[in-house]
């Protein structure tokens, strides 16, 4: 049975309660602990921070040359926050309420409302490290709405809210560096979790100058290493961006709940050509003052601003009045999908949609639209050499956030004791689709608060024996990472590990993609082990295993997502319902809208790995709600 | 497209390095640079040749991992561009491009195209941050930031630390860098506690780290991918002079920690 650990008592004070209970370490004890935080993101920079500045011996790693690059500096719109500073009835029962309901009830609500609470202490602490967010004239903080609510509760730093709240935690970390609380070990690449009596105690990891395969002993260690979206070859993700580190855990035992929950953006930059290497998001505040359309008829090639508006669908506003441009993104993804496959889709190969800023612009001025979206206009143009202040943007959506993850309780602790994992990595906070501006609220509710506060509870209730990495464990853990490197040199074949990611990713995007079928889905679980079966016979690679070799760190992380692919589509077979970002074609209203199944699939499906060839164990935590009510969503 | 590449391939940070000619064919101009160096990399990986090692991660111009020279310009020249968001419609079929990384006593080679960057985490080491214990911050809303001084602070903090300005600067400085970092923190208010000691200190190690000086060639601001203005150089001097005379106490040191890093990184460049 799946503990989650949730505390008694009514919701508004669980987390008070839970904290209360917590054990603490005192002060003089502190450095005797020592914490592995894998990842440097939002989550991970800013847990190492905390951990740091408590006094705790705190150990990062990041694949990258500097924590400053991991992705979350990509985020453009911006974080929400429950501070009702508009005075429009938001609060923190509202966030709460509609991160619920925008997760398609998948979600847990106990989780859920931790993160509306804590989300205002969050904007509190970004703002006293320095965060440039905008601002009012008055010097107050400015906010806007985003996609799926109706306050305006999106804190942002114009288009480039991920960076700045990144470089906040990364400044707070690098403080912590020259303060001696925290090492960083950069250009390190985690490859698995070491257990030693059923506790997680340390990591393999390499070094990617080097080559060299090193084992790290902690008292505990945290994942926070993002998702998995790039599973499907072309997404928004950083190219370097994987699922190893949360697969080698599921490996060694973690539950992976949800793989299925992936979320499709949908105002990103349609893909033109065959070698494009990574789709661009626009933001979706874009949605705010862009008007999304399609012409009424099929094959309507006219250019866009020769296309009277009589003749113009606005589908969005057409189908959900009272949301219009601003519906959750499953639901405007969907959308854009639909009228592609109607064949009213734009641009070269019609697989795209306006977003169009006339409007807006005649309505504020083309001045005011700059000052909110300049940036965004910019990059869209440097790519597709367009000038979306005359012609309107087109726009696709694109694999982008995965709200799967490793399964964890409300401490943020997986099913491995002593291994926890924070933001994207995990699975817990947003159900079957994330609203917009969650992420890195998220992020840093896991990082700041949630994980300084169960991780020293672990530590001091857990009676760690000291442990180090002459511990056969390490020594095992190390010889195993080390073969497996060994074996994908020594394959020797033809094919490049990027054809083998792109073929992955274009059979993941056509079958477990937008839509998923029970057809496409059995024929997804009979292809994907035949590619890995050639990945592993026909893989080539040069060079060696004792230097800077960035196709086999390529293809390392390829080897995993060929494992993970298989997951994800036992997951979408196994859910014959459509939930949030999940759209079974069997599941759905005469409307074609998704149709949740409350009464045989209101649960958390975490897989268990049983062994390479084995069928994965499912094992189900159900789901509960007490406060928000089951309720078809509906954004009409 | 058909394009003649010489890209410098240098195997380690100790082997001796050089031009090596190849030619990329097949190239369309929807492409960005970088994935026309994945074709030459496909390519060169299907003939058993390692590929060209290069930097790059969000391949959307925010993360700054990608950056190097083409044909002598920091990201290929074209303004408020980095390498990753550099289209192919800008090159025309038959150039000749030369690549080559970033030149700086301070960003020392590890492999063809890769530098090691790390010279600038230590000047954040340094002081670029403002100290907020996590849960001591009051209410957002309790410190008032005038618009412009937001405005301005997000201009600076848009740096995504990419190098190209100490790659375009004749004498390989670092100053638009730590001063785009000292004006972000030292305009708001919240970074006024430690705004002496952090422009202070944050010059000192960008000394240590063997950066040279500023003599106004403005090469850092053109080449910049954010269009950092070269008057926050103008505004980190002024810091440091008037922290110079308004200190009370003895000159701060930088903190141990870094210093020793400091240390290793240059008696292993120096080697």
């Amino acid at each position: 049975m799946l503990d989650s650990n949730i505390p008694s008592g009514p919701i508004e004070t669980k987390w008070e309660q839970c904290r209360f209970e917590m054990k603490l370490v005192n002060p003089a004890n502190r450095r005797k602990h020592s914490v592995i935080i894998v990842g440097s993101g939002l989550a991970g920079a800013s847990a190492a921070a905390t951990l740091g500045q408590q006094g705790y011996e705190v150990h990062c790693f990041s694949y990258h040359d500097s924590p400053r690059r991991a992705h979350s500096i990509a985020a453009q719109g911006g974080i929400n926050a429950a501070k009702n500073y508009r005075n429009d009835g938001d609060s923190i029962y509202r966030l709460f309420y509609d991160t619920v309901k925008g997760g398609d009830f998948r979600s847990r609500e106990a989780n859920v409302y931790r993160l509306a609470e804590i989300s205002v202490n969050i904007i509190d602490q970004c703002v006293a490290q320095g965060v440039p967010f905008a601002r009012e004239y008055g010097g107050l903080l400015d906010t806007r709405s985003f996609g799926g609510v109706q306050v305006q509760r999106t804190f942002y730093s114009r288009g480039q809210t991920g960076q700045q709240l990144l470089l906040g935690a990364y400044q707070a970390l690098e403080e912590q560096i020259a303060a001696g609380t925290v090492t960083m070990h950069t250009r390190t690449e985690m490859l698995d979790v070491v257990l030693v009596n059923g506790r997680v105690r340390g990591i393999v990891a390499r070094d990617l100058l080097t080559g060299a395969i090193e084992a790290h002993a902690a008292d505990v260690v945290v994942l926070a290493t993002g998702g998995y979206s790039n599973v499907f070859f072309l997404s928004t993700n950083a190219k370097a961006s994987n699922c190893t580190a949360i697969w080698r855990a599921h490996r060694r035992g973690a539950l992976f709940a949800n793989p299925c929950f992936t979320q499709i953006h949908p105002t990103c930059i349609p893909q033109s050509s065959d070698h494009q290497s990574k789709l661009t998001l626009m933001s979706e505040s874009l949605r705010n003052d862009g008007r999304v359309w399609v012409p009424k008829n099929a094959g309507d090639k006219r250019a866009p601003n020769t296309i009277p508006d009589d003749e113009r669908d606005y589908y969005l506003e057409r189908r959900y009045p009272s949301f219009g441009n601003l519906a959750p993104r499953d639901i405007a993804s969907r959308a854009a999908k639909e009228v592609c496959d109607d064949g009213r889709g734009v641009g070269p190969n019609g697989r795209g949609v306006y977003l169009d800023f006339a409007d807006a612009i005649r309505r504020m001025g083309a001045e005011q639209v700059r000052d909110k979206y300049g940036n965004l206009f910019h990059i869209y143009e440097e790519i597709t050499g367009e000038d979306a202040y005359k012609v309107p943007m087109r726009i696709y959506p694109a694999p982008h956030y995965t709200m799967g993850g490793l399964w964890v309780d409300y401490h943020l602790m997986s099913t491995l004791p002593g291994l926890f994992v924070a933001g994207e990595a995990n699975f817990s906070d947003h159900g079957a689709n994330r609203l917009g501006a969650s992420a890195l609220m998220q992020g840093l509710a896991d990082g700041y608060f949630v994980i300084p506060a169960t991780v020293p509870n672990y530590l001091a209730s857990a009676g760690l024996e000291r442990v180090d990495v002459s511990h056969t464990a390490f020594s095992e853990g190390k010889a195993e990472a080390g073969e497996r490197i060994n074996k994908l040199l020594k394959v020797k074949g033809k094919r490049t590990p990027d054809s083998f990611h792109r073929e992955l990713g274009a059979l993941m995007w056509n079958n477990c993609g937008m839509s998923r079928s029970e057809a496409s889905l059995r024929e997804t679980l009979v292809k994907v082990p035949v590619l890995r079966e050639e990945f592993w016979s026909n893989l080539c690679l040069v060079g060696t295993g004792e230097e800077l070799n960035q196709c086999l760190e390529k293809a390392n992380r390829v080897s995993d997502f060929l494992e993970l692919a298989e997951l994800m589509c036992v997951d979408a077979l196994e859910r014959r319902e459509s939930c949030g970002g999940h759209f079974r074609v069997e599941s759905q209203t005469p409307e074609g809208e998704a149709k949740r199944d409350d009464a045989n699939f209101s649960f958390v499906s975490a897989w268990e790995w049983r062994g390479p060839g084995n069928a994965p164990l499912l094992r189900k935590e159900p789901l509960e709600f007490e406060h928000v009510h089951l309720a078809q969503r509906s954004y009409k | 497209m058909k394009l003649n590449l010489n890209v410098w391939r240098q195997a380690n940070a100790k082997a001796p390095g050089g031009f090596v000619s190849y030619q990329v064919v097949g190239i369309t101009p929807d492409m960005s640079f970088l994935e026309m160096l994945d074709v030459l990399n496909e390519n060169l990986l299907s003939n058993s040749e390692p590929p060209v090692a290069f930097e790059h991660d969000c391949r959307e111009g925010i993360c700054g991992s990608c950056g190097f020279l083409i044909n002598g310009l920091a990201h290929g020249g074209r303004r408020g561009t980095t390498v990753c968001q550099l289209s192919m419609r800008f090159f025309k079929d038959g150039d000749t491009l030369t690549l080559e990384p970033w030149r700086a006593r301070a960003f020392p080679v590890i492999r063809d195209l890769v530098v090691d960057r790390s010279a600038f985490d230590r000047i954040i080491q340094a002081g670029g941050f403002i100290t907020a214990a996590t849960g001591s911050a009051p209410d957002a809303n309790s410190i008032l930031v005038p618009r412009d001084s937001a405005e301005t602070a997000f201009d600076a903090a848009a740096c995504i630390g990419c190098g190209a300005c100490v790659a375009a600067c004749p004498n390989a400085s670092a100053m638009l860098f730590t001063s785009a970092k000292v004006t972000h923190l030292g305009v708001l208010p919240q970074g006024q506690p430690q705004r002496d000691q952090r422009a202070l200190n944050m010059v000192v190690a960008m000394k240590e780290e063997l950066f040279g000086s500023c003599t106004n060639h403005g090469e850092c601001e053109a080449a910049c991918p954010k269009e950092i203005p070269l008057e926050f150089i103008g505004r980190m001097n002024r810091d440091l002079l008037h922290a110079t005379f308004h200190r009370r106490r003895e000159p701060l040191a930088v903190s141990p920690a870094v210093q020793q890093s400091m240390r290793k990184n240059r008696d292993h460049s120096g080697s």
